[in-house]
């Protein structure tokens, strides 16, 4: 782990689109190396909450900061250079690109190109089956292995925090297992991670803390164990789901 | 099989390896910038001009006035995009359209109160090759080869660069590129300098073919549009294979019946494709 | 609007009687017919169909009606619609295939723009009829000038005048049309259009081959007027896109939009012309193209949307 790791804090972040405000007032705090997620039902504004992270939606109040960053200012394709990786939703590979191509578009940033080899190795020794399909098109593979090609590429640059959006999302349960694996090595390797999911059972076993979100609030925060136990998140968000 | 047809044929791929390279750079910019350049032809008459002048009225060895052309229509494209097209990125696409075909008005307008009106010529010319009766132009198959090069080239790029790379996948999906930390603006001007520099060497294999005179454009930038919407609006590939059979069909219809008629069949062959796949001929 | 548009048209319609000039007549006939074609353009590129291609319509309408009348001695009168039909004719079948298969945005301005070369090239090969690329002129019938339609510039302003309003009163009536809810909706969103049940192809379909036959009434009446048909001036990319320019100079979401920029685009040729002597045909384009690109810059609403948005 390195020396100084950034801690993601956010402090009542207001967002939407257009008429539309999909966060109020949220506030979270990632400490380094901790594995997070943010939980909620469909529409609780969680994909917003990634995308005011990574800078692709501005705050329209409150404040988002990476370590010294402000992530409110700063514009969205220099974040990644401070850290910020994310898995967006629906994955979003090239499908007409190779793996190897994909992780290259990954390691755009000039720091990443000269570690181009490094990290792509890294990647192969996470995710093996990437390497033996390194120069298959992403399009061709299964959802599993295309959700791995997409944490393969969002490591590629080193990030310093991985915001994973809904990474089970269209899998097979059995494939949505072994993506929740991969997650916990990744953060038992030390990554800070930030996961949000729909699948709240799963994804209270390997984070650390999660956070509720529901229509645009911040309803509950807590360890994992404590919520899992919590017979309110069980019945609105465990049962249901 | 008759020679002559044989050589229209001939004449046809080697005509299409000219077009090929308008084709690619258009749809590398239509592919990147979502925005079809209307004065793509013009760009490639300024170069046409920019090496007729070096050679002809500077004398400049000719290799020299090529190597000027290629920077001078890429730093064009460039400037194309920087003032006309970035500006306008976020007004409704037609309008981009539309304003690249004032700049096609703007550089036929200049040319000719730069140049005039006259044809200038390059006045170099290879000796022809004879094969079995067939004879197919010197100049023309130098010029085949050296598109090819230039199209090889253009593949490496895409292939091997980040950049390259960076800017077949924008193709697809722009507003995730952000994540892997790319600017999309400054891949849109990588790709302007790019199809301008493509124009640039299509510009330096037509001077010594046809030539240079205002209007030049109007010959060739209709049917480089219809190429590459044939082959798929940014479909590097099917541009380019649309470009030979392109080619082949003006060819041979310049052998059966004229140079007007072998347009009119390939445009309405072009209008048949679109509304048989409208999405181009090699769409997936 | 309207009180206005019948005071220009009172006014337009005796100037011919005031003894003025006729090169003053002449510019007015010209910037009406002109002005008549941008109307018919705009009619449908106000609602994002963006034709590339209208001087295929005008090139086809103004060759009907000139070989119909050298050829087969049929008078104007009757060639002239033969022509815009044809050109309608032409509208439907280049449309009816675009809209069914969805063909929108820059590939519908390529197909467009690659039907005004078909017709553009067509002249230039048919050169046994049309004369080619030297262009050709409609037999002289001087024993017969009304039969031949070959007035005087009086005859012809007046011509002029009431196609003119004969094209604003076509807008004027589609603006009120259910056609244009439902094409500014198509425009909009086109699969939200056509679930709440409005017939997309069609629609699109009637706004083009009006568009189609007013922007070739007023281009075959123009070719008719100067007795001069070149492929160059009335078909193919060049003619295409100076309606288009004239159209967006003067403001295509407007009745009288089209018309300010057919006279702002004929007074700005006439001041060229003036200004730089032998050097116009160079200047022409290059001054037009910068005034294209600045409008669409800073003005896209053209001459008279600035000044609708400033009241």
């Amino acid at each position: 782990m390195r020396a100084e790791e950034p801690a993601l804090v956010l402090e009542g972040v207001r967002a939407g689109y257009g008429d539309f405000q999909a966060l109020f007032d949220v506030g979270l705090r990632v400490s380094p190396g901790e594995a997070v997620g943010v939980v909620g039902p469909n529409g609780a504004g969680k994909t917003t909450l990634l995308r005011v992270i990574s800078g692709m939606v501005r705050p329209r109040s409150g404040t988002a900061r990476f370590g010294e960053i402000d992530i409110a200012t700063t514009p969205p394709h220099a974040l990644p250079a401070s850290g910020i990786a994310h898995v967006p939703e629906n994955r979003r590979l090239f499908p007409h690109l190779t793996v190897e191509e994909n992780l290259r578009v990954g390691a755009y940033i000039p720091a990443a190109r000269k570690r181009f080899a490094e990290r792509a190795d890294y990647v192969y020794r996470l995710f093996p089956k990437m390497a033996q399909r390194r120069h298959q098109l992403a399009g061709t593979m299964s959802g599993g292995e295309q959700q791995m090609c997409a944490i393969g590429r969002a490591l590629m640059c080193s990030p310093r925090i991985l915001l994973l959006d809904e990474p089970s999302a269209g899998l097979a349960p059995l494939v949505v297992a072994q993506v929740f694996e991969l997650v916990k090595r990744i953060r038992d390797e030390g990554l800070t991670v930030l996961i949000v999911e729909q699948n709240v059972a799963q994804v209270l076993r390997v984070v650390d803390r999660a956070y509720v979100l529901d229509a645009g609030r911040v309803v509950a925060e807590g360890a994992s164990a404590e919520l899992a136990a919590d017979p309110a998140i069980r019945n609105s968000f465990l049962g249901g789901h | 099989m008759d020679p002559f047809l044989l050589e229209a044929l001939l004449n046809g791929i080697l005509l299409g390896g000219v077009f090929a390279l308008p084709v690619l750079g258009c749809n590398l910019v239509f592919g990147v910038v979502d925005v079809v350049w209307l004065c793509y032809a013009e760009l490639v008459m300024v170069g046409m001009y920019g090496v007729w002048f070096l050679h002809t009225q500077q004398g400049w060895p000719l290799y020299l006035a090529f190597a000027a052309a290629l920077p001078l229509v890429s730093a064009l494209g460039v400037l194309l995009h920087l003032l006309v097209v970035r500006p306008l990125l976020g007004a409704p696409p037609i309008n981009q359209l539309l304003a690249t075909g004032g700049v096609l008005f703007l550089l036929q307008g200049g040319a000719m109160l730069v140049f005039g009106t006259d044809f200038r010529s390059l006045g170099v010319e290879l000796p022809p090759m004879e094969w079995q009766d067939v004879f197919i132009s010197g100049t023309k198959l130098a010029a085949f080869c050296a598109a090819l090069v230039g199209a090889g080239a253009l593949w490496a790029f895409l292939k091997f660069t980040y950049v390259g790379i960076a800017i077949r996948a924008i193709a697809r999906d722009r507003e995730v590129m952000p994540l892997m930390g790319v600017d999309p603006r400054r891949v849109y001007v990588v790709a302007s300098a790019v199809g301008g520099a493509l124009a640039g060497l299509a510009a330096c294999l037509l001077v010594v073919q046809l030539d240079v005179h205002p209007f030049i454009g109007l010959s060739f930038g209709p049917i480089t549009f219809m190429i590459c919407v044939m082959g798929g609006l940014g479909n590097m590939l099917g541009g380019f294979l649309a470009a030979f059979l392109m080619g082949v069909i003006v060819s041979t219809g310049s052998f059966w019946w004229n140079t007007e008629m072998s347009y009119v069949i390939a445009f309405g062959f072009f209008i048949v494709v679109i509304f048989a796949r409208p999405r181009g001929l090699f769409a997936r | 609007m309207i009180p206005a548009v019948v005071a220009i048209v009172a006014v337009l319609a005796v100037v011919p009687l005031l003894g003025t000039p006729d090169y003053f007549l002449h510019l007015g006939i010209t910037s009406m017919l002109m002005a008549v074609s941008g109307t018919g353009w705009a009619m449908m590129g106000r609602f994002g169909l963006v034709s590339l291609g209208h001087g295929a319509f005008i090139g086809t309408a103004a060759y009907v009606m000139a070989l119909l009348w050298n050829e087969a001695g049929l008078t104007p009168w009757l060639g002239l619609p033969i022509g815009v039909g044809a050109a309608m004719l032409l509208a439907a079948l280049l449309g009816y295939p675009c809209f069914r298969l969805r063909v929108v945005g820059h590939y519908f301005a390529l197909v467009t723009l690659a039907a005004g070369e078909i017709v553009r090239l067509l002249i230039v090969a048919l050169r046994e009829h049309t004369g080619g690329s030297l262009g050709m002129t409609p037999r002289l019938a001087p024993d017969a000038p009304f039969l031949a339609m070959q007035f005087s510039k009086t005859g012809f302003w007046w011509m002029a005048l009431l196609v003119w309003v004969f094209g604003l009163a076509v807008w004027w009536m589609l603006d009120r049309s259910m056609s244009s809810k439902a094409l500014a909706a198509i425009n909009e969103d086109q699969d939200a259009a056509a679930s709440i049940g409005i017939q997309v192809t069609s629609e699109k379909l009637r706004v083009t081959i009006i568009s189609a036959g007013i922007a070739a009434l007023g281009g075959a009446l123009g070719a008719q007027y100067r007795l001069y048909l070149n492929p160059e001036s009335l078909a193919g990319i060049g003619i295409s896109l100076q309606i288009v320019f004239g159209a967006i100079a003067g403001g295509m979401y407007s009745m009288l939009g089209p018309s300010v920029g057919a006279v702002f685009t004929i007074a700005l040729e006439e001041v060229l012309r003036v200004g730089f002597g032998t050097a116009f045909i160079g200047a022409a384009p290059f001054v037009y193209g910068v005034l294209l690109v600045l409008f669409i810059l800073f003005l896209p609403r053209g001459i008279v949307g600035f000044f609708a948005k400033r009241r």
